[in-house]
């Protein structure tokens, strides 16, 4: 296998908004390179539709300790509020900064960046909706990823475009570079760097309806796991409400936020029975849990009551096409509905990791529980947690963690760069991926042992065992499933024997990140035996503040999950019942 | 219901041209031709190989020749075509392997617009206004995924490569249009170039195939008004 070396400074793994962010900052002092997967604008950032949050008070007050509030109190009391008062209080500059840089916000007639309402967000502590996600239109993250890329461009930031990480060196518990495949000819890259930041993005695929992308494989935090690094909060994993039926196509949260509404049915807007008092907009979470309880008493629609709808109609066609033109373009060209007219079936859908891999709030990547870090390896965005989202993320809080601390673990970078001296690395560090490779290579294949029925068996039983509601009995069930998969795939074969875009190869690395990401999170959620969050036990269906005020960090122990905890960092506002 | 597949085929390994491979798969009316891949790639050949990523029309990965006509394989369905489909790579760009194309002359067409806001002028802490009407101007164009299906369809460009292409042109409008941009003369410039937008022939190609709608020779005519302006 031909191996190629390079020397770098810097290496910034993935190329969405957090790891663009983060070039951004560290590129101008240091000899740094983007690599990517997939090329740059075809991250998953691109498809985030409904907005971005911050406190900039256009439409109406507002104050970035509201923000704050309405962050922790959507998590549970997770979150850790000295994060969360960061996220909250720097949003204003970030939107500022990414206005700067061009990026085309939806404008209101002062000529100032529009804001909409989103689930959770309120004035006052509670006391109304707040107008706080600014958007453009419903494609705000394409924006957000187009605008940091163009940026990238006008930089002249390197990119290596189609090349995969799939090896982290680190010695001694410091960080000496990584290991790439490159796609378009299967040769090997050794890049020597000393920082080294994650944002490789979310693990959507564990579950078989997702509003991921086919690339969310978890594949930072399944090589770092892999390497003794612990895994923090993975049974936090977030089912958006409204997903296109059986597709899982994101249906935003901007939807409600204009004003669509939930019905049953028999046409009832049931979420007046679950949160009286913001109804539709209550965090994903409760109304994930809601419509999971309305179809199981029997009040979804459809010939098997598997599904609820989201009704549009009311709003009027000049203010959907204006204000979400692509879901409705989504749902005529996926559903051959019209979304003027008729209302959307829609179920929960895979959307969101809470957990990821541990870092402070400069993007240093944990070592454990007890506040160790790894010299100079960071990480940023969903596949991080810092914690900002706790037990259930907020609407277009995502947007804003991606700029926010894919800035700060590029300063991290820059610091750490600046005060080091350069490490090395020699060929002889690609072996371990070559050996692995050309084991894949060799073997013979057999159907039995392919890497697509192993993830649809994978991807059905998570939907089955591990989704909106989960006891001891459907997790220790998905824990032996877990296990014969995993010795399924001890003996994963391949068809493709090519070196030019073998994606079965790659694909068939990707699983194994994939059953880790489904290993801990099970074991994750089998330990924590109370519901909070978008974490909910039937057998424990009550908050236990006293027990489990606690984050969680999954190591890998062989072939089995140890857990450890942490308690979280507590601020100004004390847990309290969570009621909307 | 069965369907026929006809996949034109490339390894560049073993094979000296391309070549038709034919394929039945079972398939529902309302899935994608991305899916109908993939169930080739994951449970009968596992070398099939194409790019995609998001599935649902918004990366901008998988465009192809799907019965002559360039589109994103994960935004049409398979009720939406007639059967047998067939399947080649989008046209003018080097076929890598089997739908992949070399995407980087694309790219380097793109970079040369200089695709990015320019403005010197301190904007101060708070964002720059802009009115909604101004927004508007380049609104259809900011829609650009670049996927290549406008440029890989359009008849200049599988004769003379060096045409900078629609897709570029559109990425220069979504700037030169912008209220708070100002580096439209440096763009037009470029524009005037031989294998700028001049070289377009109103084909309305690219038009019918953007999978974002995007008004693509409306877009290149505008371009050509304000460089004739700008002159
Ligand atoms: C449909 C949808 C809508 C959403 N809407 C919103 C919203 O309105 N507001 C909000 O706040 N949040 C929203 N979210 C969430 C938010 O978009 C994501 O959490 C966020 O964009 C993740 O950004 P990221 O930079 O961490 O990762 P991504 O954008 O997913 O990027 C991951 C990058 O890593 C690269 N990569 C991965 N593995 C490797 C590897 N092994 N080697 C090299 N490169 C690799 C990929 O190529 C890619 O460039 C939405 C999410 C979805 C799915
Ligand atoms: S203009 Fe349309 S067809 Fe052309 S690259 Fe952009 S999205 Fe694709
Ligand atoms: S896979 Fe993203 S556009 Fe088709």
């Amino acid at each position: 296998m031909k191996i190629v070396k390079h020397s770098f400074d810097g290496i910034i793994v993935g190329a969405g908004g957090a790891g663009l962010r983060a070039a951004i900052e560290a590129a101008p002092t240091m000899k740094l390179a983007v690599i990517t997967k997939l090329y740059p604008t075809r991250s998953h950032t691109g498809a985030a539709q409904g907005g971005m949050s911050a406190a900039l008070a256009n439409v109406e007050e507002d104050n970035w300790n509201w923000h704050a509030f309405d962050t922790v109190k959507g998590s549970d009391y997770l979150a850790d509020q000295p994060a969360v008062d960061i996220l909250c209080k720097e949003a204003i500059d970030a939107v500022v900064e990414l206005e700067h840089w061009g990026l085309p916000f939806s404008r209101l007639e002062s000529g100032k960046i529009a804001q909409r309402r989103f689930g959770g967000h309120t004035i006052k502590e509670g006391a109304a909706p707040a107008f706080r996600a600014c958007y453009a239109a419903d494609r705000t993250g394409h924006m957000i990823l187009q605008t940091l890329y163009q940026k990238c461009v006008s930089m002249g930031v390197e990119f290596f475009d189609e090349f995969q990480v799939l090896d982290i060196k680190i010695e001694d518990g410091v960080c000496k570079g990584v290991v790439a495949y490159e796609i378009a000819t299967g040769d090997l890259h050794v890049f020597e760097a000393r920082a080294v930041t994650f944002a490789t993005g979310g693990f959507g695929k564990i579950f078989k309806v997702s509003s991921n992308a086919h690339s969310l494989t978890g594949d930072g935090p399944g090589m770092l796991y892999q390497k003794g690094i612990p895994l923090e909060d993975m049974e936090f994993y977030q089912f958006h409400p409204t997903g296109i039926y059986r597709l899982g196509i994101l249906l935003s949260e901007a939807a409600r936020g204009e004003g669509g509404i939930l019905r049953n049915k028999d046409g009832e807007r049931f979420m007046e029975r679950y949160a009286p008092s913001i109804k539709d907009l209550a965090p994903r979470d409760m109304v994930s849990r809601a419509i999971a309880t309305e179809i199981s008493a029997g009040n979804g629609a459809g010939p098997n009551n598997d599904y609820v709808y989201l009704d549009l109609t009311h709003l009027g066609e000049e203010a959907i096409m204006k204000k979400l033109p692509d879901i409705t373009d989504f749902v005529r060209t996926y559903v051959k509905i019209e979304p003027i007219n008729d209302p959307i079936p829609v179920q929960p859908t895979a959307h969101y990791a809470m957990g990821g891999i541990p870092t402070d709030v400069n993007g240093r990547v944990l070592s454990d529980h007890k506040g160790g870090v790894i010299e100079g390896v960071y990480a940023a965005g969903e596949a991080a947690c810092v914690s900002v989202h706790g037990a259930n993320r907020l609407g277009t809080n995502s947007l804003l963690d991606i700029v926010v601390f894919g800035k700060r673990a590029g300063q991290s970078m820059v610091d750490y760069v600046s005060s080091t001296k350069a490490s090395t690395l020699n060929e002889s560090a690609a072996d371990d991926l070559s050996n692995k490779i050309n084991n894949l290579m060799e073997k013979e294949h057999t159907t039995e042992f392919s890497v697509a029925n192993i993830r649809s068996e994978l991807q059905d039983s998570m939907e089955e065992n591990a989704k909106i509601f989960r006891s001891k009995e459907t997790l220790d069930n998905q824990t032996e499933i877990l296990a014969n998969l995993r010795e399924r795939y001890q003996n994963v074969t391949i068809q493709d024997k090519g070196k030019v875009f073998n994606s079965e190869l790659l694909e068939a690395i990707e699983l194994d990140y994939l059953l880790d990401m489904a290993d801990t999170t099970v074991a994750s959620a089998l330990a924590r035996k109370e519901s909070r969050g978008a974490h909910s036990r039937e057998d424990f269906p009550d908050r236990d503040d006293k027990k489990f005020m606690k984050h969680s960090f999954a190591f890998k122990n062989g072939n089995s999950v140890k857990l450890e905890y942490k308690d979280v960092e507590l601020g100004k506002y004390e847990p309290m019942e969570r009621k909307y | 219901m069965e369907i026929d597949l006809k996949i034109l085929r490339y390894d560049p390994e073993n094979d000296k041209k391309g070549h038709w491979e034919y394929y039945k798969v079972d398939a529902e009316p309302e899935e994608r031709i991305l899916d109908l891949l993939h169930k080739i790639k994951w449970f009968e050949d596992g070398s099939l190989s194409f790019r995609k990523s998001c599935a649902h029309g918004v990366c901008g990965s998988d465009a192809m020749v799907v019965n002559g006509e360039n589109m994103l394989a994960c935004q049409v369905l398979v009720k939406e075509v007639s059967n047998p489909i067939k399947i080649e790579p989008i046209r003018g760009l080097p076929v890598v392997k089997d739908l992949i194309v070399d995407m980087e002359p694309f790219f380097d067409s793109y970079k040369k617009v200089l695709p990015y806001l320019i403005n010197n002028d301190d904007p101060g802490d708070r964002e720059r206004l802009q009115s909604p009407e101004d927004r508007d101007k380049f609104e259809d164009t900011t829609k650009c995924i670049l996927c290549a299906a406008c440029t890989t369809s359009c008849p200049v460009f599988w004769t003379a490569e060096s045409y900078i292409g629609p897709a570029a042109i559109v990425n220069a409008h979504r700037f030169v249009m912008d209220s708070r941009d100002q580096g439209s003369k440096q763009r037009l410039e470029i524009m005037k170039d031989v294998n700028g937008a001049f070289r377009c022939r109103t084909a309305f190609n690219c038009t019918s195939a953007c999978p974002r709608g995007i008004q693509v020779t409306k877009a290149i005519e505008d371009v050509k008004r304000e460089t004739l302006l700008n002159n």
